[in-house]
């Protein structure tokens, strides 16, 4: 038992960090947030060939680096401390996830190089609603001669109308089976439509398909296990989402400290009264908090990867991280516009930008209520 | 980073099961699961001789050196012998101040003679230990210590004079390590001395305070000209408040996953009574035990970083510093979501005068925790000015 980073592991964190200094600036970060692509591709084709990490966790035999699911989170956690825009997420943890859990070796081979690459991918399975699961799955493909014929509409799409290769999930017609389908976001009948929202960092989008025919060897896997691996991708994915918000709490608690160490009021810095330390306390309890959640939730995932730890294990640490970790980012970007006062409310200060992602991440792949309403039936209705 | 213990720490892990297994039946079934915080004075005799048992099995003070009589056990076969210590039901320990906190300290501050006076009756499960820091007006102002002690030359002992409070166990046990005052002319954590002091002697008076529980953990213990012989005091006679400081940094949080295995054993049980009584079906009270599991979960996760932190030299980890804050306030929530889930049940007495089922008694003593030890306010003035290096507090 070893549950701390190791010197490499903090190191892959510091080189993280300044790199993403450097390309993902607040000022830069501004800039390219009010796109509508929502991501600067020279900063993309950075991260995939200077850094190499569209390749972190595949295996070397299809094109990447062979690291874990660890050292994945402790960029995705720098990325969200730097706000990063980027369909790193999408392309890494909901694309590559889907191929890695799902996909055939011979559609790994095919897939996963091409995304380690640089291509983006996203994985579209919601029709909407407060459902993250499986059960929100509502498309449906059947089967006509050679080809699969795609119909539905999602919604909350990570990057849906940039992504290049998309995966997408469907309900078999007239049947119970579910099918995970890699098709080219560029085929006739696929429609797809940025929602621009609240936090302006993230991209989201609708994607509609419309009698969209993809050839037989784009189901991944088998249909018939379909349902759990999609479960387990998507508590992959939650995990990476944990990161994000572990890495924003980070950076929300040391702009309040920062600020209550400079802002003077009474004669005195605003950070030496008792009622902004303890808020400052307790906001460093749930960042804390947050990050060993997250931690074990990782090693449970890279273990989950590697064969180690089942997909039950998987779904309640997901489950833990995410409800803590929104609960967490969402409690301490909110206390930190508290301690920044008026300008906490200004579009000049960066504190609102944490406190819109908290938002949006605590909402996509499920909220504290949600995932708590999973560990509650996991506990009490078994 | 990884989760899982060596192939020889599992053997090791089936060893200590297996033992306390064996050893926890017969005379010592009815200790199983008592003697926790809430229950302290449940079973003193057999608590006392199982503490003998345990130190035949060598399962005492197995995280000291080998040298000091210890097994220089690792960090992980600490933490798993706590685990399954909790796992097993295995009674509150009445040698735990001794071992965890007077043993570490007078290997690391005492003399080579203090060592062979005091260690041997605590890995031995012979004599006990209680802990005089706080006073009435010592509390959260720790260093504001009034109990004096005064050096006559005549006889070479100190003579200790003054009140110390909230002393758990003192009526069992044989000695008490006091902190006091030897400089009158000093004031907060200068000229302050560490002793050890025999309880059973003309000059001392015991005398329990009773709770809202019902029961009586915790103590006054009244000095008047107690006796101190002058080898018994550990480090420099004006420099004790380092030592007593010292101390508190050896309770470095390991027997903390044996506590969260406690915590777990008591969240279980509230989640079979909510099964039980239909509380399962509440949806508020299903969100307030999903939230319950969260929190302990990774309090258990929080404690395993503080661990792994272990071998890095230099300052607690943030981790470190959040564990009291955070226990205290997951086990008091516990204790209202119990009697949540009992409701109406949870009103009526087992019987008089005041005896309290398990779940009242959690209800009632978890007030407790978030005042002993450290209330949480002083906690977060600790973790505000270490770790975030916000302002101290000025005093008055």
């Amino acid at each position: 038992m070893q549950f701390r980073l190791t010197d490499d592991q903090i190191m892959i964190g510091d080189t993280a960090s300044a790199f993403l200094s450097e390309v993902s600036s607040i000022q830069a970060v501004r800039n390219i947030m009010t796109t509508e692509r929502g991501y600067d591709e020279a900063v993309w084709n950075r991260i995939v060939g200077e850094m190499g990490w569209t390749g972190t966790h595949i295996p070397e035999l299809f094109g990447g680096l062979s690291l874990g699911y660890i050292e994945l989170i402790i960029i995705l956690e720098q990325m969200g401390k730097h706000l990063l825009c980027s369909p790193f997420f999408s392309s890494v943890c909901l694309a590559q996830n889907t191929v890695l859990i799902a996909g055939t070796e011979s559609q790994k081979s095919k897939y996963l190089g091409r995304l380690a690459k640089g291509e983006t991918g996203t994985l579209a399975y919601s029709s909407g609603g407060n459902r993250w699961d499986s059960t929100a799955v509502n498309a449906i493909f059947e089967k006509k001669q050679d080809d699969f014929i795609l119909n539905g509409e999602y919604s909350l799409v990570a990057d849906g109308h940039t992504a290049d290769l998309l995966v997408v999930a469907a309900r078999e017609y007239q049947g119970s089976r579910l099918g995970l389908f890699m098709i080219n976001s560029n085929q006739d009948g696929v429609i797809k439509k940025w929602q621009p929202s609240l936090d302006q960092t993230r991209r989201q989008a609708s994607v509609e398909l419309k009698a969209v025919r993809t050839p037989l060897n784009s189901i991944l896997g088998e249909a018939e296990s379909s349902a759990e691996r999609l479960n387990a991708i998507l508590n992959l994915a939650t995990i990476g989402i944990a990161a994000d918000q572990v890495g924003g709490a980070q950076k929300a608690l040391d702009l309040a400290v920062a600020f209550s160490l400079d802002r003077i009021q009474f004669g005195r810095k605003i950070g030496s009264f008792q009622a902004i330390k303890h808020k400052a306390a307790e906001m460093m309890l749930r960042v804390e908090s947050a990050r060993s959640a997250l931690y074990y939730a990782a090693c449970i995932a890279d273990q989950v990867l590697k064969g180690e730890a089942d997909y039950e294990q998987l779904k309640e640490a997901a489950s833990i991280a995410k409800a803590y970790c929104s609960d967490a980012y969402f409690f301490v970007t909110g206390s930190a516009i508290q301690i920044h006062g008026g300008v906490g409310f200004t579009e000049e200060y960066d504190i609102q930008l944490y406190f819109k992602r908290a938002k949006s991440t605590e909402t996509f792949l499920g909220s504290a209520i949600w995932h708590r309403d999973q560990l509650a039936k996991l506990l009490l209705d078994v | 980073m990884r989760l899982t213990f060596d192939k020889s720490d599992e053997r090791f892990r089936e060893e200590v099961a297996s033992w306390l297994n064996e050893k926890l039946s017969g005379e010592f079934s009815k200790i199983k699961y008592r003697g926790g915080p809430g229950d302290e004075n449940a079973f003193i005799d057999e608590r006392k001789s199982w503490e003998a048992t345990l130190a035949d099995g060598g399962w005492i003070g197995i995280g000291w050196p080998i040298e000091f009589g210890g097994r220089g056990a690792s960090i992980e076969r600490q933490v798993i012998f706590h685990e399954e210590y909790a796992r097993a039901g295995g009674p509150g320990r009445i040698g735990h101040i001794g071992e965890t906190l007077l043993g570490p300290t007078l290997y690391e501050f005492g003399t080579r003679s203090q060592c062979e006076r005091f260690l041997p009756g605590i890995l031995e499960g012979r004599e006990f230990w209680c802990q005089g820091y706080s006073e009435p007006n010592a509390g959260s102002d720790l260093a504001n210590i009034k109990t004096k002690a005064v050096f006559d030359q005549s006889t070479n002992r100190w003579l200790l004079t003054g009140q110390k409070v909230w002393t758990s166990l003192a009526q069992e046990s044989d000695y008490s390590f006091v902190v006091a005052r030897t400089n009158p002319e000093s004031s907060l954590h200068k000229g302050l001395g560490f002793f050890l002091v025999k309880l059973q002697q003309p000059g001392i008076e015991i005398r329990p305070i009773r709770q809202m529980t019902g029961t009586a953990e915790f103590n006054e213990i009244f000095f008047n000209e107690a006796v101190c012989n002058a080898e018994n005091v550990v480090g420099p006679p004006e420099e004790g408040w380092k030592v007593a400081m010292g101390l508190l940094g050896f309770e470095r949080g390991i027997s903390t996953l044996g506590q969260q295995m406690l915590f777990q054993n008591e969240f279980d049980a509230v989640v079979s009574l909510a099964k039980e009584n239909g509380s399962a079906k509440i949806p508020e009270l299903r969100t307030r035990i999903a939230e319950a599991h969260i929190g302990l979960k990774i309090m258990r996760y929080n404690i395993m970083r503080v661990l792994s932190g272990f071998s890095d030299a230099g300052e607690l980890q943030p981790a470190a510093l959040i564990s009291k804050l955070y226990w205290a306030k997951w086990h008091r929530n516990l204790g209202k979501l119990a009697m949540d889930v009992m409701g109406p049940e949870g009103e009526f007495l087992i019987d008089t005068p005041y005896e309290l089922g398990r779940l009242q008694s959690l209800f009632l003593f978890t007030r407790a925790d978030t005042i002993y030890g450290g209330t949480n306010q002083i906690q977060r003035n600790i973790i505000a000015e270490r770790a975030l290096k916000m302002p101290r507090e000025p005093r008055g």
